[in-house]
């Protein structure tokens, strides 16, 4: 099982990165540690700034390092980074077009028990909706490496949600396929297409290997760049299937199974099953367990597909 | 009298006219900002059209974004953009909108969202001290603004980081789209508030006084170790008898009669200052 969870993937890469790079910054809000940017914050002082419990002016300072030819990448929960701080990802970074990173942790349910204030069920709906913000939900570690990688080539914003903990591999190390805004096609398949992004691309994956036990084929698409959204791929498996399911952690509510939806049914209307988490508090409990209660697990998905299959 | 004072009446002209030809705009706060704005780009900062995308430019934040005429107007005079650019102010398909607009020749940023600029400016002047440059960042905010709680992060963050390249102007008018500041959200002990956060504090008591504005930015200059704001005692409607001190001219669209009398007031102000 692995133990380094996507956030510490990205510490990983900017610490690589930031030896030849003198122009990334790290920013956080009392978030160091639980951004797992504290290496960081210790290898590069001179590159790290503290902004205090401060979700505004993290985003705004950000924006201001950027427009002066810095490579912010400013680190907090999700929670609070894609609501709190909302205007300001939509003035000082995506409007004003900065080259500011948000990096949003701990996100979706994460936080488990702590309640609805720590969960970020919301940040997809939120963040896709601001024009010329990016919107990336990357699945494993080594996804969340490739994804930064191409992510500090470019000089745009963009908005990138990780879970707090360590979650299974999807791909290997040595052969991890990535494109970037191009959704990664885990397993090309006839009765059902399964997409999801970001933790519930292993349980989309698990979900397909079951059915195909049950004699169903399903595709599966990593669609790590919820915006902008593969449309080319999605129209593309839901072409091949007789059903759609979307699978997200996040609400039903202007999610990304919101969004495949309404590619689908303009291009090639089939049924589109969202899984995703109610619009309400979610159950208090781990991560994994809230995911079962709701059926976002291998087993669920599958269970799914097949009742309406 | 000097040249600038002039100018600063012809400025006005120029705002006034953009202001009734697209019947919108905030007149009221407009002529209580221009002054700060014109002497900041006449002779404080090093920023030229010839050098927008120098990283040695001073940086300027109109954080109060809605008083963008002035700022456009100041813009036009300096050479940024053709002055004809301002007949297409708030007209369809413009650039030239309402709040500034970074599309814009010389806008370093979009505001128009009260509370965002202070903190860009610390990320600014932060850049320039991690890249040991030595250009001033300049921050201008409205009084009625400073009830953003994301102002007083920014406040905190400046201060924190004692960021001595770092200048904020107040709009100290005294007047906000309801009224009076003081019985729309009080800002009792505004120095005071501003020195607990760690600001070096510099009131300008007539802060439509080209001279005593200058001053004050350069007392800023030299004052380390701390950030400083200016608190400039501004007069809403500057320069228009009758739109002076009056909250209604917060973003009233002036009569014919009214533009006219406004005009003609501003004329004789010209040239008086010219005398």
């Amino acid at each position: 099982m692995n133990n380094i969870p996507n956030r510490q993937a990205i510490c990983d890469v900017l610490l690589e990165e930031a030896k030849t790079d003198r122009d990334i910054v790290v920013l956080c809000s009392d978030s160091r540690g639980s951004a797992s940017m504290t290496p960081f914050s210790v290898a590069y002082p001179e590159q790290f700034v503290e902004v205090g419990i401060a979700e505004q002016s993290l985003v705004s300072i950000s924006a201001g390092l950027a427009r002066c030819g810095k490579k912010p990448y400013c680190a907090s929960p999700a929670c609070f980074l894609s609501t709190r701080s909302m205007e300001q990802g939509k003035v000082d970074a995506a409007y004003s077009n900065t080259n500011v990173k948000l990096i949003g942790v701990s996100g979706g349910i994460s936080y488990g028990a702590l309640g609805m204030t720590h969960h970020s069920a919301q940040d997809i709906a939120t963040m896709s909706s601001i024009p010329n913000m990016r919107v990336y939900l990357p699945s494993d570690r080594h996804q969340t490496r490739k994804l930064i990688q191409a992510l500090l080539k470019d000089e745009k914003p963009a908005y990138i949600r990780v879970g707090r903990n360590p979650v299974e591999d999807v791909y290997e190390e040595e052969n991890t396929p990535f494109e970037m805004d191009k959704a990664t096609w885990i397993k090309e398949g006839t009765d059902v297409a399964i997409i999801a992004c970001g933790e519930m691309v292993k349980p989309a994956k698990d979900a397909a290997c079951l059915l195909e036990k049950d004699g169903i084929s399903a595709s599966v698409l990593d669609m790590y760049c919820v915006k902008p959204m593969d449309e080319a791929s999605v129209v593309k498996a839901a072409e091949k299937a007789r059903l759609v399911v979307t699978a997200e952690e996040h609400t039903f509510i202007g999610g990304m199974g919101s969004r495949v939806a309404q590619i689908v049914s303009e291009h090639c209307p089939r049924k589109v099953i969202c899984m995703a988490l109610p619009d309400a508090p979610t159950i208090p409990g781990k991560s994994q367990e809230v995911f079962a209660y709701y059926g976002l697990s291998g087993e669920g998905i599958a269970k799914k597909v097949k009742e309406n299959l | 009298m000097d040249n600038l004072t002039a100018k600063s009446f012809a400025l006005r002209q120029d705002v006034l006219n953009m202001i009734y030809r697209a019947k919108t705009g905030h007149i009221g706060g407009d002529f209580s900002v221009l002054n700060i704005i014109l002497t900041l780009y006449e002779k404080q900062m090093n920023t030229r059209p010839d050098n927008v995308s120098s990283p040695d430019r001073d940086r300027f934040i109109l954080s109060k974004g809605h008083s963008v005429e002035a700022l456009y107007a100041v813009l036009a005079d300096q050479g940024f953009f053709p002055k004809s650019a301002l007949e297409t102010y708030s007209q369809f398909g413009s650039n030239y909108i309402g709040h500034p607009y970074n599309k814009i020749n010389g806008i370093e940023m979009n505001s128009g969202s009260l509370g965002h600029g202070l903190s860009v400016g610390v990320g600014m002047a932060l850049a320039g001290r991690m890249d040991k440059k030595d250009y001033r960042t300049y921050v201008v905010m409205g009084d009625g603004e400073l009830a953003e709680g994301s102002v007083w992060e920014g406040a905190m963050a400046g201060g924190h980081y004692k960021l001595d390249n770092l200048c904020a102007v107040v709009d100290r008018n005294r007047l906000q789209i309801s009224g009076c500041t003081e019985d729309v959200m009080s800002h009792e002990n505004l120095a005071k508030r501003w020195e607990s956060f760690g600001w070096n504090v510099i009131d300008v008591e007539k802060g439509w006084d080209i001279p005593s504005l200058n001053a004050a930015f350069e007392e800023a200059k030299q004052c380390k170790g701390k950030p400083s704001v200016i608190i400039a005692h501004t007069i809403k409607g500057y320069g228009v008898s009758f739109m002076e001190n009056q909250a209604v001219w917060h973003h009233k669209v002036p009569t014919d009669e009214e533009y006219q009398l406004a005009m003609e007031e501003l004329k004789a102000k010209e040239a008086a200052a010219n005398e």
